[in-house]
């Protein structure tokens, strides 16, 4: 195995990393604020709407991930809608990370007892108040868990963008496989890169949550 | 550009054959997930330490790298140790070997439901550990962890879109032909989104029925 190769494709590696990083975080965090955003209106909404909101969660967790990254790269222009491949990569995922994240968030809502809001809606607490000092502390916490796994699901999604030419790890690897002729140790190299990264968040997820939870603890 | 159903209609022939591929592979996949899954959940809770160390390893990798790396490993290493396999067979081995490391978990997951007391009554009865596990346990485990694994077959269908990256002629490669014939990717996409959709939703329509049933059948609940 020639090393030299690493070296010479290192930048390159580097920055499909980057780009790798960059789509997970800003994928992971934009999902994140809409499957919030899903899971309130959920929450304070009606029949209809709340049917609605059904059939998205339902339609965008039963369909394959490439198959609506290829809707939006692909179809996107044909209503209007041309994105960069970086774009529409980091669109997708936010969009297919969206009703993962709502239906954690859902679980955290009804985790609450509801006597607790009862209460303070008696006391006179606006809904908004209610949510940002009642629910969402406590509700965080037991959410942690589930929250950190589908992160880190996701960061291994992000290979996926490498099919719509995303310059992310995988496709700087296909590069430099396809340009020297060598398959099997840069894949290889690649997989060790992603388990690490895998298991550095999931010790970091587990650290945030012992922290988050360790007023639990002492019972 | 409007939206045409026509172009759909005219090639939905072509896409539903494509799925029967995304159902093979998902399907075998599965088995040899379930196969491969309850070996690998047996080592991962053996006694001996290496056996578990090794299984949970095996665990740690397959969840810890993405899907689609493990299949371009499987692709372009199959044949470079002299194993020339078809591009099928790398895809539904990788599905199934990746998915078998949920599987163990999962069922690792079950069999801690079930009571210790059924072990002991076991070896107070002289059951050989084999016809142990073969007849009592892994019954049990995977009626427990039946909504999991049905989960997990939907995960599978999914997928198995992957592996149109190297190749294999199931939906979403059939997908990406008619829409280079076609130049109509919005139309096609959505159609091959809707089958994925129906295959996953009669799956977990069927689990449904099947969870039921078991129910009925088994009486009351394990592990309470």
């Amino acid at each position: 195995m020639e090393y030299e190769l690493f070296l010479r494709y290192g930048p390159a590696l580097l920055h499909g990393f980057g780009v790798t990083l960059l789509a997970w975080v800003v994928g992971s965090f934009g999902g994140l604020v809409l499957g919030f955003v899903i899971a309130v209106v959920y929450r304070w909404s009606g029949r209809g709407l709340r049917t609605l909101l059904q059939a998205y969660i339902e339609l965008i967790r039963g369909t394959p991930f490439m198959i609506q990254l290829f809707i939006l790269y692909y179809g996107g222009p044909g209503i209007g809608l041309v994105l960069s491949p970086v774009q529409a990569g980091i669109l997708s995922f936010v969009v297919y990370g969206s009703p993962y994240f709502a239906e954690i968030f859902r679980s955290g809502f009804n985790a609450i007892p509801p006597g607790q809001i009862e209460a303070a809606r008696c006391v006179g607490l606006t809904e908004t108040t209610i949510m940002r000092r009642i629910i969402l502390p406590q509700m965080l916490v037991l959410i942690t868990a589930p929250l950190t796994n589908f992160v880190i699901i996701l960061s291994k999604e992000t290979a996926i963008l490498s099919v719509v030419t995303v310059p992310e790890l995988l496709y700087e690897t296909q590069t430099m496989a396809a340009e020297t002729f060598t398959y099997v140790e840069p894949f290889l190299v690649l997989s060790l890169c992603y388990w690490l990264l895998v298991i550095v968040t999931a010790r970091l997820g587990q650290m945030v949550e012992t922290r988050a939870m360790r007023h639990l603890k002492r019972a | 550009m409007d939206f045409s159903f026509g172009v759909i209609l005219h090639n939905l022939p072509y896409l539903i054959a494509a799925a029967k591929w995304t159902l093979l592979i998902s399907l075998v996949g599965m088995a040899i997930s379930i196969g491969l899954g309850v070996f690998i959940c047996a080592a991962r809770m053996s006694r001996a330490r290496w056996l578990a160390a090794a299984a949970a390893l095996y665990i740690s990798f397959f969840r810890g790298v993405p899907l689609l790396v493990q299949l371009l490993i499987f692709f372009y290493m199959l044949p470079h140790i002299g194993l020339d396999l078809p591009a099928i067979a790398a895809a539904i081995l990788s599905v199934g070997m990746c998915s078998a490391a949920y599987t163990a978990e999962i069922l690792r997951g079950a069999f801690q439901t079930i009571p210790a007391g059924q072990t002991e009554a076991a070896k107070a009865l002289g059951i050989a550990p084999a016809s142990y596990w073969r007849r009592i346990l892994v019954p049990q485990a995977l009626r427990l962890g039946m909504p999991s694994l049905i989960n997990e077959l939907i995960l599978l269908v999914k997928v198995s879109s992957l592996a149109s990256v190297v190749g294999i002629g199931e939906l979403t490669r059939v997908a990406q032909n008619i829409t280079g014939q076609t130049y109509r990717p919005l139309e096609i996409y959505i159609a091959a989104a809707a089958i994925y959709f129906v295959i996953n939703l009669i799956i977990s329509q069927l689990g449904r029925l099947a969870e039921r049933r078991m129910q009925l059948a088994g009486g009351a609940r394990l592990g309470v």
